[in-house]
Order: structure tokens, then C-alpha cells, then sequence
């Protein structure tokens, strides 16, 4: 859920109260003035108050908030696959297509899904509902062919188990 | 009859595996109890793990007890045992299962661990998209908290040590060491010159050790049993049960705990033998970066790190993707090729522009426009990066294309010359059956 989040003035300010406390605990598990090791923790669960995504002040208001460079930020949100830089849809489905998938027919899941949502890889569905991504391989090759939406797993993919999936997500 | 799931699977016939009470029922914490009560000496811990031939269980192999012997572990100063369950290789998918199943007895030996090389901290770094195996690991860190296993002056040994969980964000180079330490220290995942090692110069410029989930979830169980009993359930210098990924072209995809050792046929029989009846084409027996072997070499091979050794590919992570007949290698290689290509932190010139060269031409050889010299310096090029970057991603997208083409090279050959594929390919169908 997204609440307003401030990213400008001081320190104590910052986004909001929840927010603030999760970054606080985060930060408490690594050693004094080791805060900078909070950042992809940090950026997770700001991506996760904003709807999905990073925006440049976010990134900015964070680097402010740990007292470090906002370039520091800003490679790391770069370097990583799970950042978005952009706005996503409410939901996001990440299809893996590598060699154990490829092998158990994720060419043809990603095909269905493609179709049946109406858009290709790294677009958002019209009603934003939904955003595709095609991903590497996500340590769950035994149940090929699979996904990952949002946060769940779904393993040994058919046609008929993706009507079933996307039918109950809200 | 061979008991599978000696090691890291050992709950998983229990009701929640993961709980606390399902791990204290098979003997959970009591080593950790032990060592802690006896205050059993650091080498004697060190000793154990050399004698138990317990070898690295995330790809390198190496001696763990060997490992630990090279922390200083009697400076002064922060000292740091980190886990590595930035499981990515592509094949492998054991360690979500140890976090899922197991996550006490990897708490166990990540204590133990610390102990023994001195360490006062840890982490484990686990990939963000395993939300699941992450919350299951916090809940048991919370449950071993609560029985006074971690923190401040531990069950009144004097030994302090607190773990924590630190989440990746999507990059398979953090599985390299040093790069999952610049991860860790809130940086781009770009691998560090070695040596230093980080033995001496680790997390935050301090003596750290890292290995596998797999590998420190095996310690209790090692200390528990003995040396003598691990290093049995396996062949000599390839001690202990190790979990096979099985995925691909088998009836019954899944993780097996099985005896190193153990031939392949035999573990191809354990995954329900080739699907649909069809015939074994070729196995990459170690994840991804492992070179493939033909099916009359694997089918006369040991699991093992030698076994595999002799057929010239490595163990790797266990991760053993199997291919029947109908797969058409050149597009499988395409494929291992993109994820290198995609892969590649940037930082050495061999591996950043190398990968993309390797990528196109198979992809232009796959889509009926490669050319005759191709595949000449498609081994040019891979024989290039080999060795010639900072870390092991470049030598990782260099073993696949050398092997594929040593193999397997006539179909590559009929790509070129007739703009097709070599294997008739059958009507495509979904391996859900």
C-alpha cells in the first residue's frame, strides 16, 4: 500500500514513518557506519511503497537518507534486475526462458502468455494490470516450465494452469 | 537398498520440515550444544571437516575443512562467515529447497562455522526472488533467537554471534564471491581481483569466509556422525550425499540426495529415465558453465567430482540438465549463450564484448545465417575469454560453446550448410506428462 512518501527535507523526515523503520532495522543488522550495505534491502522495500518502481527522487531522498553519494544509488538500481526505473503494472510476471525452462516448453508458455495478455516482453498490459518480463533462470528448474508472480512462484506451467492463475489475481 | 537424503534433506520426511521441533527430532542443535558446552577446539572442528572430504557444494569444489583453515582465526578485530544462497546458475535449484526444508540446520552450521574460523557475524545472502525461502529462513532465525542460539554470550559459552539475511536483487555474478561481498557492501555485484583472498581481506576489508548453503547446511550433520561416516556414504576424496538437480527431458524432475558416486545411469533411473521413452542425447552435468557430455560418456560415468572429472566436465553445483534426442543443441546453446551475454557485469573487456560476439553468431547460426567460418571463430573467440577475465564468468560462457561444437559439431556443421536444423523436430510439446 502507498503512502505518501516525502523525499525532500530532513533526515527524520524522509518518506514516512513505516518506511522509516524498515530502513531502520535494515540498517541495524550491519556494522556501525556499514549503513551503505542496506541499500538493495532499502531499495526493495521502497520500490515495494511505490507502486513497483524507483523514480529518480526516491533514489535521491535514499542516498540522503543513508548519507551516501546518490550515484552509489543509482549504480546499484541500475545494476540489478529486480529495480524498476520505470513505472510497472499492478502485477508483475517474470517467465524464465533459460536452458532447464527452454527444454520443458517456456517458448510456448511465453507465447501463450504473450498472446493472451496482448502485449510482449517488458510491456504493461493497457489497463496496467499487468507487466511481462522475461527473466534468467530462477533456481526452480525441477519445476519447469514456471514464473514468478510478484512474489510467488508457479512451477510445471500449462496453457490451462496460466488461465487459472492470471483468472484469480485481482 | 540406498538411503537417499542422509544430509541436508534429512527432515524432509517429517511434518514441516522446517520447524524448529521437526530438526531437534533428528538431533538439531545438539553439536552446536556440544561444542559450545565442551568448548571443543577450533583445529579439532577444522580436522573433522578436512577428514569428511566435504568439498565446496556450490560449483568450485574445493576442501571446505581445507577453506576454513585459512582464516586467521585468532586476530583480533571482525571476522565474517557468509553464506552463498544466490543460487543462479541455471540448472540449480538445491539451496531453495535447504532454505525452504532445512533452514535450522543451516543456521546450525553457519554457527558452528563461525566459531570455528572466529567469526562474530554473519550473513546469508540469498537472491530476492526467492521471497519464500527467504521468509521461511527470518522465521527459523527468529525461532533460534528466541532458544538463546544466537546473540550475546551463546547458552553461556561466552561466544557471541549474530546472523543475519541479506537479499540479492537479480544478478548471477553475485554468486562469484567477491562480487556477492561488493553486494554486500551496498555496491554493483562486480567481481574483485584475487588474491588478496578472502581469507584476508574479505567483507569490509576483513577476514571472511564463504561457501555454499549446501556445504554449511552438511557441517551438523558431519560433526554430528563423524568424519568416517560421511566420507562413507560416498567414494574416496569425494565424501558425503550431494543433491542432484534433475531437470530437463526426465519423467520425474526433482532434487535427489544421493551418494556421490553414484553412477549416472542409475540417477537418470531415480528421475524416471528420459521422457516419453525417447533416447539420452547429451548431459550438462554441472549447471550451465559445466561443458556437455554425450550420452554414451555419461552413461558410464560416476557423480562425482572425479567421475565427472574423467569425462571431462565438472560437478558444478549438481545441477544435471538432461537432453533427449529431439533437442536441437545449436538452439540450446543459443540459449546458455544469451544468459552469459546477459550476465556479464562489463568490467573486463574479454568477457563483456566476448559474450555478445558468442551470442550473435550462434543466434545468426540458429536462424539459418551463419556462415562457413563460423564456428572456427565462435572456439576463437570463446578461447579468447578463457582465462583472460577477472573472475570464472568468462571461462563459465567459454566451456559450453568449446564443448558444443567439440561434440556435437557435424549439427552446427548442417546449420550452416542447409540453413536448418539437423534434429527433425518433433511437434513441440509441453514436458508436463
Amino acid at each position: 500500500m502507498t503512502a505518501n512518501l516525502q523525499l525532500t527535507g530532513h533526515r527524520d523526515q524522509l518518506f514516512n514513518e513505516t518506511v522509516r523503520q524498515k530502513l531502520d532495522s535494515w540498517i541495524s543488522k550491519y556494522p556501525p557506519g556499514q549503513a551503505q550495505s542496506a541499500v538493495i534491502p532499502a531499495l526493495h522495500i521502497l520500490q515495494d511503497a511505490h507502486q513497483g518502481w524507483l523514480s529518480e527522487g526516491l533514489m535521491r531522498a535514499l542516498a540522503e537518507y543513508l548519507d551516501i553519494p546518490a550515484i552509489s544509488v543509482f549504480e546499484v538500481a541500475t545494476f540489478y534486475t529486480m529495480f524498476e526505473l520505470n513505472p510497472v503494472g499492478q502485477h508483475k510476471i517474470s517467465v524464465c526462458t533459460n536452458i532447464s525452462c527452454q527444454l520443458c516448453g517456456s517458448e510456448e508458455i511465453a507465447s501463450y502468455l504473450q498472446k493472451k495478455l496482448g502485449i510482449g516482453f517488458g510491456q504493461t498490459t493497457a489497463d496496467g494490470k499487468f507487466t511481462l518480463k522475461e527473466v534468467e533462470c530462477l533456481g526452480a528448474c525441477v519445476g519447469a516450465p514456471m514464473l514468478l508472480l510478484d512474489r510467488d512462484y508457479h512451477e510445471h506451467l500449462t496453457p490451462e494452469k496460466i488461465d487459472t492463475l492470471l483468472g484469480g489475481v485481482k | 537398498m540406498m538411503q537417499q537424503n542422509q544430509v541436508c534433506f534429512r527432515t524432509m520426511h517429517l511434518d514441516q520440515p522446517w520447524s524448529m521441533e521437526a530438526y531437534r527430532s533428528v538431533g538439531g542443535y545438539e553439536v552446536l550444544e556440544k561444542i559450545l558446552h565442551e568448548k571443543t577446539r577450533q583445529e579439532s572442528i577444522i580436522e573433522t571437516i578436512k577428514n569428511s572430504a566435504l568439498r565446496g557444494r556450490g560449483g568450485a569444489g574445493f576442501p571446505t575443512g581445507l577453506k576454513w583453515s585459512f582464516m586467521p582465526r585468532r586476530m583480533p578485530g571482525d571476522k565474517y562467515i557468509v553464506c552463498n544462497s544466490d543460487e543462479g546458475e541455471p540448472g540449480t535449484c538445491k539451496d531453495r529447497d535447504i532454505l525452504r526444508y532445512n533452514p535450522h540446520q543451516l543456521i546450525e552450521g553457519m554457527i558452528i562455522a563461525g566459531y570455528t574460523i572466529g567469526a562474530q557475524r554473519g550473513y546469508n545472502y540469498i537472491r530476492g526472488e526467492f521471497f519464500e525461502p527467504i521468509e521461511r529462513f527470518e522465521q527459523a532465525l527468529t525461532e533460534a533467537r528466541e532458544a538463546g542460539y544466537l546473540g550475546k554470550n551463546i547458552l553461556g559459552s561466552g561466544f557471541n554471534f549474530e546472523l543475519h539475511t541479506h537479499p540479492g536483487a537479480g544478478a548471477y555474478i553475485c554468486g562469484e564471491e567477491t562480487a556477492l561481498l561488493e553486494s554486500l557492501e551496498g555496491k554493483k555485484g562486480q567481481p574483485r581481483y584475487k588474491p588478496p583472498f578472502p581469507a584476508g581481506y574479505g567483507l569490509y576489508g576483513r577476514p571472511t569466509t564463504i561457501n555454499n548453503t549446501e556445504t554449511l547446511a552438511s557441517v551438523p550433520v558431519i560433526l554430528q556422525h563423524g568424519a568416517d561416516w560421511f566420507h562413507e556414504l560416498g567414494t574416496p576424496n569425494n565424501g558425503g550425499q550431494k543433491i542432484f538437480c534433475m531437470t530437463g527431458h526426465v519423467n520425474k524432475p526433482g532434487n535427489y540426495e544421493v551418494p556421490l558416486g553414484m553412477p549416472f545411469a542409475e540417477l537418470l533411473e531415480l528421475a524416471g529415465g528420459v521422457r516419453h521413452g525417447h533416447k539420452l542425447k547429451a548431459v550438462i552435468p554441472g549447471g550451465s558453465s559445466t561443458p556437455v557430455v554425450p550420452a554414451d560418456v555419461m552413461m558410464q560415468t560416476a557423480m562425482s567430482y572425479d567421475g565427472i572429472g574423467k569425462a571431462g566436465s565438472m560437478l558444478g553445483a549438481g545441477s544435471v540438465i538432461v537432453m533427449d534426442e529431439t533437442t536441437c543443441m545449436v538452439k540450446a546453446l543459443e540459449r546458455i549463450a544469451y544468459f552469459y551475454y546477459e550476465e556479464s557485469c562489463g568490467q573486463c573487456t574479454p568477457c563483456r564484448e566476448g559474450t555478445g560476439w558468442l551470442y550473435r553468431v550462434i543466434k545468426r547460426i540458429e536462424n539459418g545465417e551463419g556462415r562457413q567460418e563460423d564456428l572456427d571463430r565462435l572456439v576463437d573467440v570463446a578461447n579468447n575469454i578463457n582465462g583472460n577475465t577477472i573472475c570464472a564468468l568468462g571461462d563459465a560462457a567459454a566451456a559450453p560453446v568449446i564443448s558444443f561444437i567439440k561434440h556435437f559439431r557435424e549439427e552446427f556443421q548442417y546449420h550452416i550448410d542447409h540453413q536448418r536444423c539437423l534434429v527433425a523436430e518433433p511437434e513441440l510439446k509441453l514436458n508436463y506428462g
